[in-house]
This record gives C-alpha cells, sequence and structure tokens, in this order.
C-alpha cells in the first residue's frame, strides 16, 4: 500500500509477472500505475506491503533489484545536453560495464532504435518519439532481464508506436520479463499475455485479453443503411457474420462480433447478397472506457474527481 | 543480437562510489561545453561587479590601514573571489532540481550505483566550473590593479581554499535542489541564502565599518574567513583585522567551517537523494 496524504495510491495491489511474459498494467490517469512501477523499481517504499523482484525483496535488497532491472519512466529521462552515443555510455558506465563491451553495445542498440544517424547530435535535437526511444534504450544497456515499461508509447505518432511493440515483443522473445503499464486495452492487448486492471491502487479485474474482453461484451459491428425498409434484411445479412444478437433501432444496427477485421469483410459481403446499400460500416473495439464503465460503473475520465470517503481509507496489505 | 552477455568491470582501484561519480561528473562538464552561453555569462556577472565596485563604489570605501590608490582593488578581488565561488551553489541547486524534473534522479535511483555518487558528481563538476571563473577574475583583477604580492605558492593556496569553500557551498546547495520542488523555486531558493551570507561578510567592506552586532556575524561566517585568508596569502590589504578568532585564524577557520558544512550538508543531501522521486 502506499498514501500520498490523503490519496491511496496503492491499496492492497497484488502482482504476479511470470519469467518471460508480459503483464500489461492497465488503468486511467492516476490509478497507480506509475507508483506500482515506482516501488517495484525501488524508487519508493511502499507504507505496508512487500515486493520482490527477480527473487529479491525491494525494501532489503534494493541494489540486488536494481542490477536485474531496466526502468523507462513515463517521462523520458535522459540527458538534454548530451548526444545519444554518450547517454547510453553514462548509463553503461553506471552499470559498471567494461567500457569496450559499452562501445559495441551501444552501436548495436543505436541501429536497432534507428538512432544511429542522430547518434552524435545533442538530444536537444531530438523528437519526442526518438528521445522515447533513446531512454528505452538506455535501459537495455545491461540487457536487464527484467524491463519496467511506464506508459511507454503515449505521445508517439502510430508509426513509432508499432516500432515499439516490435521491439518489446523481441525482447521478450529473447527471454525479458516485462511489466508494462498504458492506458491503451489495445496496446495491452498487443503485448501482454496477461492483464491486469487497476482503479484507485486496487486491482479490478485480470485475465487475458480475450477473457476482459469477453467480460465486457468484445468487438461489434455497427452499421447505417440507407433505406429503413432494408432492417430486416441487414439484420440477416448481419446474423450471419454475428456472434449474439442484432439490434436495430431505425436505420442504425449493431452486432456483436468476433475475429477482428476480417469480419468487416464477410459483412459486406452478406450485406451485398442481400442487396442492402449501407451508408456507414465500422468495426467498434472494446475500448478502456468500455472495460471501465462495465467494471467499474463509471468512465475514465470521471477519475479525477476525489474518491468516495470509504476508499481514502484504505486498508494495508 | 551481436553482444553476448553483459561483461562487467573489474572494481576500480579507486572504488565504485568514486567512479560513478565521476562519469555524472564528466556528464555535468560536458553539459557545460554543450550551452557556452550559461558559462559566459556567469563569468560576465563577476566581471561586471568588479568593475562596478572597482570604478563605482571603489573610491567611497576606505581601506583602514592602508591609503594607496590601488588599496581598494587590491581589497576587492579576494572579496569577489569569494562571493563568486559562493554564489556558484545555485548553480547545483538549479541543476539537481533540473535532473529531478526531468526524471534523471528518478533513473540514477533505479541504476546499482552507490548514492552518493549523483551529488559528489555534480559537486565536482560545479567546483571544477570554478577553476575557470577564478582563471578569467583573476585577470579581469590584474587589468584593473590587483596584484599577487606573496609568492606563487601561497596564491596556489590561496586558490585552493576558495575551491574548498566552492565544494562545500555546493553540497548545501544541492540539498537545498533536492528539497525544492521544481526548477523555478529552485532559481529563488538557490540564490536567496546567498545574499545575506556573501553581504555579510568583509568581501566588499571592511568588517570595522560595520555596526558592533553585525561584526560578530560577519567576522563568523565563513564567506569572511574564506575572503581573509585569501587576502593574507594573496598579500593584499586586510584592513585593520578583527579579533575574532576565526580572523585570527581565517586558514583554519575556514578549513574547520567547510569540515563541519561537509559532515552536515552531505549526508543531508544524500539522505534526501535516497528518498526523492520526481513529481
Ligand atoms: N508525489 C505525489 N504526491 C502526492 N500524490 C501523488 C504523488 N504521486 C502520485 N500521487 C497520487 O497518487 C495517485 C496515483 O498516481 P500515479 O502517478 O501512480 O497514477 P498513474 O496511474 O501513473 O497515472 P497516469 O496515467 O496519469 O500516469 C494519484 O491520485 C496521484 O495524484
Ligand atoms: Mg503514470
Amino acid at each position: 500500500m502506499k498514501r500520498y496524504g490523503d490519496v491511496v495510491a496503492l491499496d492492497g495491489l497484488d502482482l504476479r509477472v511470470s519469467e518471460g511474459t508480459v503483464l500489461g498494467l492497465l488503468g486511467p490517469n492516476g490509478a497507480g500505475k506509475t507508483t506500482a512501477v515506482r516501488v517495484l523499481a525501488t524508487l519508493l517504499k511502499p507504507d505496508a506491503g512487500t515486493a520482490t523482484v527477480a527473487g529479491h525483496d525491494v525494501l532489503t535488497k534494493p541494489n540486488a533489484v536494481r542490477r536485474s532491472i531496466g526502468l523507462t519512466g513515463q517521462y523520458a529521462a535522459v540527458d538534454e545536453y548530451l548526444t545519444g552515443r554518450e547517454n547510453l555510455r553514462m548509463f553503461g558506465g553506471l552499470y559498471h560495464l567494461k567500457p569496450a563491451y559499452v562501445k559495441v553495445r551501444t552501436d548495436e542498440l543505436l541501429e536497432r532504435f534507428d538512432l544511429t544517424a542522430a547518434a552524435n547530435r545533442s538530444l536537444r535535437t531530438y523528437s519526442g518519439g526518438m528521445r522515447r526511444r533513446l531512454d528505452l534504450a538506455a535501459s537495455l544497456i545491461a540487457k536487464p532481464p527484467i524491463l519496467f515499461l511506464d506508459e511507454p508509447t503515449t505521445g508517439l505518432d502510430p508509426r513509432s508506436r508499432l516500432g515499439l511493440w516490435q521491439v518489446i515483443r523481441d525482447l521478450v522473445a529473447e527471454g525479458t520479463t516485462v511489466l508494462l503499464t498504458t492506458q491503451y486495452l489495445d496496446e495491452a492487448d498487443q503485448l501482454a499475455n496477461e492483464i491486469v486492471v487497476i482503479d484507485k491502487g486496487r486491482v479490478i479485474a485480470k485475465g487475458t485479453a480475450d477473457t476482459l474482453k469477453d467480460q465486457i461484451g468484445g468487438d461489434r459491428i455497427e452499421i447505417t443503411i440507407a433505406d429503413v425498409a432494408k432492417a430486416n434484411a441487414a439484420a440477416t445479412a448481419l446474423r450471419s457474420v454475428s456472434t449474439g444478437e442484432v439490434s436495430i433501432e431505425d436505420d442504425r444496427l449493431s452486432a456483436p462480433v468476433s475475429g477482428g477485421s476480417t469480419v468487416l469483410v464477410d459483412a459486406i459481403r452478406a450485406l451485398d447478397a442481400q442487396d442492402v446499400a449501407v451508408t456507414d460500416l465500422v468495426l467498434r473495439r472494446p475500448t478502456l472506457d468500455d472495460v471501465f464503465l462495465s467494471l467499474t460503473g463509471h468512465t475514465a475520465e470521471e477519475d479525477n474527481s476525489p474518491p468516495p470517503p470509504s476508499r481514502r481509507r484504505g486498508r494495508g496489505q | 543480437m551481436t553482444t553476448g552477455a553483459p561483461e562487467i568491470m573489474k572494481r576500480p582501484i579507486i572504488g565504485w562510489g568514486l567512479h560513478d561519480g565521476l562519469v555524472v561528473a564528466r556528464r555535468n562538464l560536458i553539459q557545460t561545453i554543450r550551452v557556452p552561453e550559461l558559462l559566459f555569462f556567469s563569468l560576465v556577472q563577476p566581471v561586471i561587479f568588479v568593475l562596478l565596485f572597482a570604478y563605482v563604489f571603489g573610491g567611497a570605501i576606505p581601506i583602514p590601514g592602508d591609503d594607496g590608490a590601488s588599496a581598494y582593488r587590491q581589497y576587492l578581488m579576494p572579496g569577489i573571489f569569494g562571493q563568486t565561488v559562493a554564489f556558484a551553489a545555485a548553480a547545483s541547486t538549479v541543476g539537481l532540481s533540473e535532473d529531478m524534473k526531468r526524471g534523471l534522479i528518478d533513473r540514477f535511483r533505479a541504476l546499482p550505483m552507490s548514492s552518493g555518487a549523483v551529488l559528489f558528481g555534480r559537486t565536482v563538476a560545479d567546483t571544477l566550473r570554478q577553476v575557470l571563473v577564478l582563471t578569467v577574475l583573476s585577470i579581469t583583477g590584474l587589468i584593473v590593479g590587483w596584484r599577487i604580492n606573496n609568492g606563487i605558492f601561497n596564491a596556489i593556496l590561496a586558490y585552493l581554499l576558495l575551491l574548498l569553500f566552492a565544494y562545500t557551498v555546493a553540497w548545501i546547495g544541492s540539498w537545498i535542489g533536492l528539497k525544492v520542488p521544481n526548477p523555478e523555486t529552485a532559481s529563488t531558493a538557490g540564490l536567496i541564502w546567498l545574499f545575506p551570507l556573501t553581504f555579510l561578510s568583509n568581501a566588499f567592506v571592511p568588517i570595522s565599518s560595520m555596526p558592533g552586532w553585525l561584526q560578530v556575524v560577519a567576522a563568523w561566517n565563513p564567506v569572511s574567513s574564506v575572503v581573509l585568508a585569501a587576502r593574507e596569502l594573496f598579500g593584499n590589504p586586510t584592513g585593520i583585522p578583527s579579533t575574532a578568532w576565526p580572523m585570527q585564524h581565517a586558514a583554519l577557520y575556514t578549513l574547520i567551517s567547510c569540515a563541519v558544512l561537509i559532515a552536515i550538508f552531505a549526508p543531508l543531501a544524500i539522505k534526501k537523494y535516497r528518498s526523492t522521486t520526481s513529481r
């Protein structure tokens, strides 16, 4: 448990990450994701409770923990004035790696993160995405078996995000254990073996992406038809691709589906076969908001309001 | 991946703490080179002080016991040296608070390095920067009529004392930098204590010209002792000597007060560092 004055940031949070897997810690702003990562990375002492990282207690053996982890915080924490290469060398030195090893490893990481061309430029000339990549590279310099990534893709453009996802997948394939925090369900979906949803410092759901999605109903296909008279034909078409009830509301129909975007193609074919003209057709994936609505009864945005009194008191773990 | 398992260094003779500190110091010194504007302005300010005091106030401040034409300039330069190295503490305050805001301190704290190293590196780098500052100031002083009258050996001792003092205030500045919530606060909090510290001293005016109670404060102020020790070692006029013990044993009192201040503020700063997180 961790408390800041009246705010209980972590409240009986219980996490377990199996070696070589990715745990996605999902939650809205203020859920306690960063606080949890900071406790596990030995930066914060919990007010109560224990945590073990790589077999070492974070409270009694912080240095042993630090030797096994790489931390990429929510905001890029690299030196602005140093070049990319100098940053990596500095961190290599601080991990007590041999200079010759650091040299090779630095080149390797710069290459891998597509920063070789910018390697000798001061970070003041880097874009946000480049900084983030360098930040991740810095935490990988000593090849830590455990990696903490606090919202690693927040603020990245879609292309950089996909690139970073690939890097994380590669690391996991090499055997790295990752704890990833995110506000995006699809990110957790893409990367995590297991997802833990937290809100106000508590676990409110856990499971694989599929079990969580099932809990909130999964994907839905939503169409708007040009001619209301064709509603029944449209419903028939949707029924052929749907996994549940088709709901009809004037010219709008929606139906639960599974199977990702290929189902869209099937739906279009089915609608075409029924001779239904469609003005709009979307596949709606469950968002974090949907998870929240169904799990807590309030949306993610509402979380900035103060927690109800009973939550404030919290309890030790 | 082309590299194999991480290859760890053998423990260096100087120990990990010193090794880590030097890695951080190197980084802080590279910053100095990368932002030459900052260095330039940190040099310009004391130079302006020299010129202002030497030409504007100089004639109005008599130095008891010495009425030579350049007496005040001779008297002034060690005072400016003392004031300048004291103000270097503000750089430590702002620098650390910026590192904290950027999340660098968090990152350092998650590394398996010794906990004093970041602060050690910071204070060493900030002190080394003063070598350059003192050089530029000394040249300015020589141009306006200041002289080293007591031999090069004593002059080196004077510079070393000034650097020790710079190192001491860098620890105090570091502690403040970790205490304040953001760099904006740091730039004021890092400075305000330095004004009374440097002006309630013999840096610009002789202690004998102050009201009685202030004389006591000024006599026990370590800025006065480091400035007086520098004056003695450079062979510059000292004004009428105060009878207070620190003013009778300026160099010794400087050494003692630096040792005591470091013994207080280094552990305080390191303790704060161990528990601090950004935001
Ligand atoms: N240093 C602090 N002082 C006071 N309260 C804090 C501090 N750090 C965090 N909190 C509070 O603790 C709670 C959890 O914060 P935390 O930063 O862990 O959330 P988060 O899930 O990382 O949010 P975000 O998505 O915005 O990064 C919030 O209510 C926050 O206001
Ligand atoms: Mg956060």
